[in-house]
């Protein structure tokens, strides 16, 4: 029952990176293909993370903070750098 | 056991598929930037839940990533909307000012 909950999640959690994918090619402004990029990393967390309970092997959880840390980085410095002109003043 | 952390699972996933959902129907930015907060709070939070309880139970280990993991994403999400929402206004305000 576990193995099935498992395989219906990621299938559900690809769909929402596939719609994700859709907002960041179709996005009207730059901040929303920051917003759909940060979902995306999020989602991938996730996807990440069922990864590991498939496969029994908790080695993939230093991927998933890795992800977490980079990407939280990566929005604070495109939002910083769009609202001020300056990531460090 | 397996039930509660199937249905922790399934939880998650639906309410990340919610979020992203979301991202793509609602018209206004604003909008757009509600639903994703809610699919990292309640979404990842009940996966990785899940997941802590899947390895405490049936591999013997406590593993105390999943609980790194989730008090970063709740530490973090709140900052990033905010910044987000930062520099959306600051477009808004200078597109106002700028026929003037």
């Amino acid at each position: 029952m576990l193995e099935y909950a498992i395989l219906i999640a990621i299938a559900m959690i690809t769909l929402a990176l596939i719609l994700n994918v859709y907002r960041l090619i179709a996005g009207p402004s730059v901040i929303d293909r920051v917003l759909a990029l940060d979902t995306c990393y999020i989602n991938s967390i996730a996807l990440i993370v069922l990864t590991s309970l498939h496969f029994k092997s908790p080695l993939y959880f230093e991927a998933a903070l890795l992800i977490a840390l980079m990407g939280f980085v990566g929005t604070v410095a495109t939002s910083k750098y769009l609202s001020r002109g300056d990531i460090i003043e | 056991m397996e039930i509660i952390i199937s249905t922790l699972i399934l939880f998650g996933a639906f309410f990340t598929l919610v979020g992203s959902i979301g991202i793509v129907k609602l018209p206004d930015f604003f909008m757009r930037l509600h639903g994703p907060t809610k699919a990292t709070t309640l979404g990842v939070g009940a996966i990785l839940v899940a997941s802590s309880l899947y390895y405490f139970i049936f591999q013997d280990t406590i593993s105390l990533n999943e609980i790194l993991i989730a008090i970063f994403l709740f530490l973090t999400a709140p900052v990033s909307a905010h910044l987000m929402a930062k520099a959306e206004l600051h477009k808004r305000n200078s597109d106002m000012k700028k026929p003037d």
